[in-house]
């Protein structure tokens, strides 16, 4: 059994190397974490890293399993697109990456694998990653006229808008969310661990002592 | 010369509709009854659990898995579990695995006569839906005995269950193994030679390896189509390694080959939990690292180290070091995966959530086109789609 693992990793890495020497410019690099594979491609000529992966002899990944988006407001481009890919062949799975910002497209690979079509619709909808050359990129999970991007880390929990039943109106009316009591995250900081950090800043509560509040 | 101008028909299925299990709006362009297009539109049911995942601590996102797709629940708690415990880098004792997996294949059964039984519904047998929620009305008791619900049970925890099965729970599953096959016969006489059942699914909906996998389409879907590709054996997680079972797969890729598939993974299913219940071993059913796992109420009263374990699990919650991993277990619908990313604190970071619906849902218009308006309920049935895990 960890014989297996074990040639299951060593044969990842092979591949690896494998597409370091055969797209040179078109990866960034190729990086092995909790014995899963992941290669952080340059977004222009993601089309063809995958075309490579789904086409090789020794790669075969004929299946995109999922892309999704993520979001990292913090970063230059703040989005990543990760696409997963499945090779039923070989036995392997392999992430690839790209990033993005709001107003840089990513290739569409529609052409190359038709599930893709959904799953750029959804990270469009909820992320507002732009896909070039995308047949139908319409929104998919969010209601009909949704504005804004629902999975950004700066999209509230909330949401901005909420609906209803009008008895007097007889239809569903859109009101601004009114929140009866403010919205509340219980990620405190923990009062065991790093409490030099923390006397060092303010604890929660000490500025009442202070008559602050 | 006159010209006549050809207009075709545009209707909506749903979106409550009997036959769309769930609220699909399906926009079909007909041509007189033929299929010229279908367009799902989806969202209907969306909850955003991918955000509010990122909101709450990895214990308490467990749930939602349930809420995902509600007939398969314990499925997806599994693929979450296995994932946040990659990332942990825990073990499970060797009897919280397999509890984990008996009852992985209790909710494939659960799933699978469900869908089963619903499609055939949908083509116009009622009887075998009769039948079908008897016997899933006991393994649904089976669950609640475990869990302490039918369904939405947030059994499976990072480290292992929740807690251990009452003493005779095991013998009764053995006794329901011995009198399910009776009822899979039933239903198999009622259906596999069934004269209309067969006009209904034989070469409906039919797909082709290429482009199954074009499509992303897995599990019962894709080995109808004859490609034996099962996690369960070519990606083995908890016990599954050690579990003798074979793969059932069809040749035609149509829907009632992916009915035959499904009836005969359900007798996979009872060898497995045959297996499971025979080797079971004693010990602790979750692990007993209390950084992760809560103690128990009897340590907490005595040790003031499980009070704290206790104190601190149920309002911070764990931290898991950063990371990310994309792990997926063979839910009864298809491969569910759940791509997780941990930036080091107790919450994830980023949880998205693959679910099999989604893809096959995305194939019906490749499946449905150029076939009749009453063949759409027979393609939903047969790719076993549940809106739950589509919108999410």
């Amino acid at each position: 059994m960890t014989s297996e693992i074990e040639e299951r990793i060593e044969s990842l890495k092979e591949l690896g190397a494998r597409i370091e020497a055969t797209l040179p410019t078109e990866v960034i690099r190729v990086e092995m974490a909790l014995d899963e594979l992941q290669v952080i491609a340059q977004r222009p000529s993601i089309a063809k890293v995958l075309t490579f992966l789904r086409d090789d002899s020794a790669c075969q990944f004929k299946q995109l399993v999922d892309i999704c988006g993520v979001d990292y407001p913090e970063r230059g481009e703040r989005f990543e697109v990760v696409y997963n890919l499945l090779s039923i062949y070989q036995n392997q799975r392999i992430r690839v990456k790209v990033s993005a910002s709001e107003d840089t497209p990513v290739p569409s690979v529609t052409g190359l694998f038709n599930t893709a079509n959904w799953f750029e619709r959804e990270a469009w909808d909820m992320y507002g990653i732009f896909f070039s050359d995308h047949p139908d990129l319409r929104r998919i999970l969010s209601d009909y006229g949704f504005e804004g991007h629902a999975q950004r880390k700066d999209f509230p929990l909330t949401g901005y808008k909420e609906l209803r039943y009008d008895e007097e109106l007889k239809r569903v009316v859109y009101e601004p969310v009114k929140l009866s009591q403010e919205f509340r995250s219980f990620d405190f900081p923990s009062p065991w661990e790093a409490m030099d950090q923390q006397i060092a800043r303010v604890l929660p509560g000490d500025e009442k002592a202070e008559g602050n509040a | 010369m006159a010209q006549t101008e050809i207009k075709s028909y545009t209707m909506n299925f749903g979106p409550q509709h009997p036959a769309a299990h769930g609220v699909l709006r399906l926009v079909l362009e007909l041509s007189g009854e033929v299929i010229e297009r279908a367009d799902p539109h989806i969202g209907l049911l969306h909850r955003g659990t991918e955000k509010l995942i990122e909101h709450k601590t990895y214990v308490q996102a467990l749930p939602y898995f349930d809420r995902l797709d509600y007939a398969c629940p314990m499925n997806q708690e599994h693929a979450y579990v296995l994932a946040v415990e990659k990332l942990l880098g825990i073990k499970v004792p060797p009897r919280g695995q397999y509890l984990r997996t008996l009852f992985n294949e209790i909710t494939r059964l659960i799933n699978h006569i469900m869908n089963t039984t619903s499609m055939a519904l949908d083509v116009g047998a009622m009887t075998p839906l009769l039948y079908g929620f008897e016997e899933r009305e006991h393994l649904l008791e089976f669950s609640e005995r475990a869990s302490g619900a039918r369904m939405h049970a947030a059994w499976f925890r990072p480290g292992g269950v929740a807690r251990d099965v009452p003493p005779d729970l095991l013998e009764d599953i053995l006794k329901f193994c011995d009198s399910f096959p009776k009822y899979l016969d039933d239903v198999e006489t009622l259906l596999d030679e069934n004269r209309i059942f067969k006009q209904r699914t034989v070469d409906i909906g039919k797909v082709t390896v290429e482009q199954a996998l074009d499509w992303g389409f897995t599990g019962p879907v894709l080995r109808g189509c004859g490609v034996p590709w099962d996690l369960r054996k070519s990606q083995p997680y908890d016990v599954y390694a050690d579990m003798d079972f074979d793969i059932p797969t069809g040749s035609n890729g149509d829907c009632y080959d992916r009915y035959l598939v499904r009836m005969a993974e359900q007798r996979e299913s009872l060898k497995i939990m045959r297996q499971c219940i025979e080797k079971m071993p004693d010990g602790p059913v979750k692990s007993e690292d209390h950084k992760v796992t809560p103690p128990s109420r009897k340590d907490m009263k005595h040790s003031m180290e499980s009070l704290i374990h206790h104190f601190k699990l149920f309002t911070e919650g764990f931290k898991v070091p950063a990371g990310e991993t994309y792990t997926a277990v063979e839910a009864a619908t298809g491969e569910f995966g759940v791509y997780l990313v941990s930036d080091g604190s107790t919450r994830p970071y980023r949880c998205k959530i693959r679910s099999p619906g989604y893809a096959h849902l995305q194939g019906m218009d490749m499946l449905s086109r150029g076939h009749m308006l009453a063949d759409i309920t027979a393609n939903i049935g047969s790719i076993d789609v549940v809106f739950g895990e589509i919108d999410r």
